[in-house]
């Protein structure tokens, strides 16, 4: 009996625990959100860390596009020549890109490559006493370390996702028309008369800037959340990339569940 | 006349973390042009009361002044109108670790002032020339040695020549030629710019030879205050300790425990 109570101790305060963080989280995206004029006044704040988040994940970002993208057409192929369409591949590498693949999975690179960056160099600024010594210089560290981070992770999201889907169609391209032998033409001709551009590709750059929301929010709020120890920071980097994989894919199961109804 | 002879007055000041008193009915005055030492074992609540008079906590009971204003009845921007005047040494420098040297002492002008580039390049160059850093404008906080680390950052604090800088443990971990160059450095700035300034410390013989006056802290209340001289000539016990740096006196040796001979025996049961 009393482990039962417990039990229902230990959950009931875990689930208070979590709304209340929740709560300080939201909390901490309004005055985010309040203290941002510091980056339309001095856009170059902002500049320096698309840079960092942005410019700096390119790479991954584009290596991975090709080789999903390289991927997606031989398997694609694989299927597609077994009912004697393949010359609807370029329709479906480049419908599963810029739909799913590319938000999703940029997403999912852009929270380990830069969100996890975040939170780790926010959370070590905090462990040194830097947002201290910020604050006591009369520089509020919400509007200049924050939210700069803040806008370039939302800014440089949908970017890269745009470009990981470009590189993927171009990866699909390769294996499918040079390696394979599809027909060029049928290739890029199918594939522009089926991708819709409000249906498939705007719903996709919503589904990234929605993404790019998430996962900064996750970061920089975890990073200034994080317990000023070697331990606290670590710990608050695996909580970033853990908990924006997850808002992300349940995120994109209920976008996908609003946008592409059976249409 | 009260409030023109202090620039800080702490009146009887209870301050808590949660259930764990730090401080109890703490009551000290700063005259205006001295640099003043509070000292105290770690822990005994002398950083906590930086942090009161810097307006980044708020006392329970009783008040912090500065310059004849409560800190903690300051609206936001009043606050921080008053730390453009305030300069605060953290414990290891705190330098932002993405700027060089230069970048971090130009910080607060950049964030607070109008100034064209030309005229912060020359006062930054001054700053760092005043603490004989100008050669080391472009390393980063990185590339720096503890010693150094800790006269960019002073640099840092100086910038907008402040009214009050605090130091919170100026001393720590420094080899004992930069503790003396930083000593130095406390005193020299304090009196060319006509500012007050507080050394939250416990290195004893370091504090001693450069302030006008110290408060001694034990278990989060002032236990006794002087000049160093009749600090070092006094025969309370527990002075005596400290400046001496005596194992066991009227703070213990050990942290409060059952009886020992009890404790081994439980052991082997």
């Amino acid at each position: 009996m009393s482990a039962l109570v417990v039990f229902l101790e230990n959950l009931g305060g875990r689930a208070i625990g979590a709304v209340h963080r929740l709560g300080f989280a939201s909390r901490f995206l309004l005055l985010t959100l309040r203290n941002s004029g510091i980056c339309l006044r001095r856009f170059s704040l902002v500049t320096r860390e698309i840079y960092f988040a942005g410019v700096l994940s390119l790479i991954i970002i584009l290596v991975s596009g090709l080789f999903v993208g390289m991927v997606l057409g031989l398997q694609g192929y694989d299927t597609l020549v077994r009912y004697g369409s393949s010359s609807a591949l370029g329709v479906l590498v480049a419908l599963s890109l810029v739909r799913e693949l590319g938000p999703v999975v940029a997403g999912l690179l852009f929270a380990s490559r830069a969100g996890s960056a975040i939170t780790a160099e926010i959370g070590l600024m905090k462990a040194t006493e830097q947002l201290a010594a910020m604050e006591m210089m009369a520089v509020d560290p919400i509007g200049r370390v924050i939210a700069p981070r803040f806008w370039a992770g939302v800014i440089s999201m949908p970017l890269l996702a745009a470009m990981f889907s470009a590189m993927g169609v171009f990866g699909g391209y390769l294996v499918g028309v040079r390696l394979i032998g599809v027909d060029e033409g049928s290739f890029w001709s199918q594939m522009q008369a089926a991708v819709d551009f409000r249906e498939d590709i705007l719903n996709g750059v919503i589904k990234s800037v929605v993404f790019g929301i998430a996962v900064s929010w996750i970061a920089v709020f975890e990073g200034y959340d994080a317990p000023p120890t070697a331990e606290g920071v670590s710990g608050a980097t695996t909580r970033t990339v853990v908990t924006s994989s997850l808002s992300i894919l349940a995120l994109d199961f209920m976008l996908t569940a609003f946008m592409f109804r059976g249409a | 006349m009260f409030a023109t002879d202090n620039l800080v007055e702490v009146e009887n000041v209870n301050f808590a973390y949660d259930s764990r008193q730090i401080l109890k009915g703490v009551s000290l005055n700063i005259r205006r042009g001295q640099v003043v030492a509070i000292m105290g074992l770690s822990g005994c609540g002398k950083t906590t009361l930086l942090r009161l008079i810097g307006g980044a906590l708020r006392p329970m009971r009783g008040e912090v002044r500065v310059g004849g204003k409560a800190v903690a009845k300051l609206r936001h921007d009043e606050l921080f109108a008053l730390r453009r005047r305030m300069g605060m040494l953290f414990q290891f420098g705190a330098l932002f670790t993405d700027m060089s040297c230069y970048d971090n002492v130009a910080f607060q002008m950049r964030e607070h002032t109008d100034l064209p580039d030309e005229l912060i390049d020359d006062l930054v160059l001054m700053k760092l020339q005043a603490v004989g850093l100008r050669g080391a404008k472009s390393l980063m906080p990185s590339e720096l040695s503890g010693g150094m680390a800790r006269r960019v950052a002073l640099a840092r604090t100086t910038a907008l020549d402040p009214m009050l800088i605090m130091y919170d443990e100026p001393f720590a971990g420094l080899d004992p030629v930069s503790m003396g160059v930083i000593g130095q450095l406390i005193r020299r700035l304090n009196d060319s710019l006509g500012a007050t300034s507080i050394i939250v410390t416990h290195d004893v013989a370091e504090a001693l030879g450069l302030v006008d006056y110290v408060y001694f802290m034990a278990d989060g209340a002032i236990v006794t205050q002087g000049t160093p001289d009749a600090l070092r000539a006094s025969d309370e016990p527990f002075v005596h300790q400290f400046v001496y740096g005596e194992t066991d006196g009227p703070m213990p040796f050990h942290y409060p425990a059952e009886d020992y001979a009890q404790d081994l025996r439980a052991g082997e049961g």
